[in-house]
């Protein structure tokens, strides 16, 4: 095995002045063939399970029969998009997606940054370790936890936030049966178990702002308040930017899971949202036609915001995924 | 330099002042919940059912542990969680690896092509129904490879390992190993690999907590209960209270029935949660390690 390939060394060495590019690329990739054999069963992988499905997504156009088959069954076109979009709840069920979702980032997009600003000005290092690590850990959590413990927390006879509420003298609320709450608990309930994890990465960006920046503002006699508004938010801004790109490039993109958990037939006014009723009529009623148009038509929408976003954001900042 | 950064103003120590007060207020908002599970999962139902419980557990009992630990499903459920999130860390992990070491190589030919095979499906993807039926016809339903094997090597984690080979292996420690007529299989395993003990160990461990807290792909691909993962039995009690009725034998009355469920419910919650309480410095640090790493742009 040595002898060989120490040979083929020896050989690229030799024709390398005399050998065409192609000649020499073929030659790297001769050489480097393990490379690719260790590729092989991830892009394997990736043609059985990513890119096949994008071939059978072809059924939204067609009318699916489980004894034709993906191949047999009839083409329809569009007939099911038009369908949805004339649908009694098309825009109820729109309405309900990028509401979720636009509260959870106009309200929990800038919680992480205030918070990180706020932790990089902590000069007591042990006591910042220790809130990191309490504020870390939700994240952690899992989303059925989660709604676990929302559940007991908010449980009207038992829970402890009614307790409190009754205890000023309130009416205890049915906040897990109640539509109006389901955006508020969705989105405050993101915000205690995501916040903390968001603000590392705006943390490794606060450590890269550059000290004397900060030393020449305490010179010229700026205050705490000045130095984090003039120089750590300035600093932080192309990292504020990309994220904010991929943000509003997902806004219709909402966590499946959460919300699916949270529902239940009394919310299902503000929790019906396209990624549970593609389950709830593709997985619980077999429509399999019908539910994965529906599909197709939001990640069709998922792509166009995000390059949109992107664009724009090039335009204006000069900041950009790519 | 430092004694005036250090030199504080007024103003500067009302900033402190409320920075403080402000975090470490935040941050009890978010302990809180966490220690009042763990404090009701010991307390008398009926006291937790009156709201007298605060800040110290009352009227101790394990009555609720009892009851968790005489209950199979959970146990089952335990040991289901643990196979599945060891059997897909080892595919996903070693998949990654080998993906995520050719990316880094700069005379790999094909080299962005390959790149964008995979950042396209982080754009674009055929989604959840095309994907079951898939699934279905390759007769993987109910089956442990519905779980682990189509989700393997993730792009995201594929990127982070590359970037991570990127920086620590440098080109020439290649070549002159190159030279001494090692192959490129010889060289991953007995250099790459040795040298990316932090990286693998972050992956190893965003895996298991993966596998762990995931029920989404268990609760459409699997429909036996002897298989379902921890996470779909704490669906039933936790979410559809449902607690299985072996738990509950001696319990009378409906309103008794009522409050015992509530305890099983902090119970479940705690023991679910203990192997990533147990792991958690390590999470912590080899998390931050992966965000970070994630966030160099390459």
């Amino acid at each position: 095995m040595m002898k060989t390939i120490s040979r083929d060394n020896v050989r690229l060495v030799k024709e390398k002045p005399a050998a065409s590019s192609t000649n020499q690329t073929w030659v790297k990739m001769k050489q480097n063939y393990e490379l690719y054999l260790f590729m092989l069963p991830v892009v394997i992988l990736y043609l059985v399970f990513k890119y096949y499905p994008m071939y059978g997504v072809q059924i939204a156009f067609k009318d699916f029969r489980a004894s034709k088959g993906i191949w047999g069954s009839e083409w329809v076109g569009f007939e099911h998009f038009i369908r949805f979009f004339e649908a009694y709840n098309f825009w109820p069920i729109m309405e309900n997606t990028i509401l979720l979702s636009l509260y959870s980032l106009v309200i929990g997009f800038p919680v992480p940054i205030l918070v990180a600003l706020m932790l990089n000005q902590m000069m007591a290092k042990r006591y910042k370790k220790f809130v990191q690590t309490v504020i870390y850990a939700p994240h952690f959590i899992s989303t059925v936890v989660l709604v676990g413990m929302l559940n007991v927390f908010l449980s009207p006879n038992s829970g402890i936030v009614n307790h409190v509420i009754t205890f000023f003298g309130g009416e205890p609320i049915l906040f897990m049966a109640d539509e109006g709450w389901f955006r508020p608990l969705y989105v405050l309930s993101g915000i205690w178990q995501e916040t903390g994890f968001a603000t590392i990465i705006y943390l490794a960006a606060l450590a890269g702002v550059n000290p004397e920046l900060h030393e020449a503002a305490v010179m010229d006699g700026a205050s705490k308040w000045k130095r984090v508004r003039h120089v750590d938010i300035p600093g932080i801004l192309p990292t504020i930017i990309i994220l904010m790109v991929l943000a509003l490039g997902n806004v219709m993109s909402v966590g499946f899971e959460k919300a699916f958990l949270m529902q239940s037939d009394l919310n299902y006014g503000a929790s019906n949202i396209i990624p549970t009723y593609v389950y709830e009529l593709g997985i619980q009623k077999a429509q399999y036609s019908f539910s994965a148009a529906i599909g197709l038509f939001n990640a069709v929408i998922n792509v166009v915001l995000l390059v949109t976003v992107n664009r724009i954001a090039k335009r204006l900042t000069e900041t950009s995924l790519w | 330099m430092n004694a005036l950064l250090k030199r504080k103003t007024k103003g500067d120590l009302l900033f402190d002042i409320l920075n403080y007060s402000i975090l470490t207020i935040g941050m009890l908002l978010i302990l809180y919940p966490l220690y009042f599970v763990f404090i009701a999962s010991f307390s008398d139902p009926n006291q937790i059912y009156s709201g007298d419980i605060w800040l110290f557990p009352k009227g101790l009992t394990l009555d609720g542990y009892e009851r968790i630990f005489s209950d199979s499903t959970i146990w089952i459920g335990y040991g289901n969680s643990l196979l599945y999130a060891i059997v897909g860390t080892a595919i996903s992990v070693m998949l990654t690896l080998m993906a995520a070491y050719p990316l880094s190589r700069k005379d790999f030919v094909g080299r962005g092509v390959f790149m964008w095979f995979f950042v396209f499906t982080m754009f674009f993807g055929g989604g959840l129904i095309p994907t079951y039926l898939l699934i279905k016809d390759l007769n993987m339903i109910n089956t442990i490879w519905a779980l682990v094997v189509p989700g393997a090597a993730g792009v995201f984690n594929i990127i982070i390992v590359r970037t991570f080979f990127q920086s620590t292996i440098p080109d020439e420690m290649r070549e002159a190993a190159f030279i001494d007529g090692c192959s490129n299989t010889r060289f991953f395993l007995g250099m790459v690999l040795p040298l990316s003990k932090p990286i693998i160990a972050v992956m190893v461990l965003y895996h298991v907590v993966g596998f762990w807290n995931g029920f989404f792909d268990a609760m459409i691909y699997l429909n036996e209960e002897t298989k379902f993962p921890l996470q779909l039995v704490l669906r039933n009690i936790l979410v559809q209270n449902q607690v299985n009725s072996s738990m509950m034998i001696d319990v009378e009355s409906y309103a008794a029935k009522l409050r015992v469920t509530e305890l099983i419910k902090y119970g479940v919650i705690i023991i679910a949660s203990l192997p990533l309480l147990i792991l958690y410095p390590f999470l912590q640090r080899y998390f931050v390690k992966g965000v970070m790493i994630g966030s160099i742009k390459g």
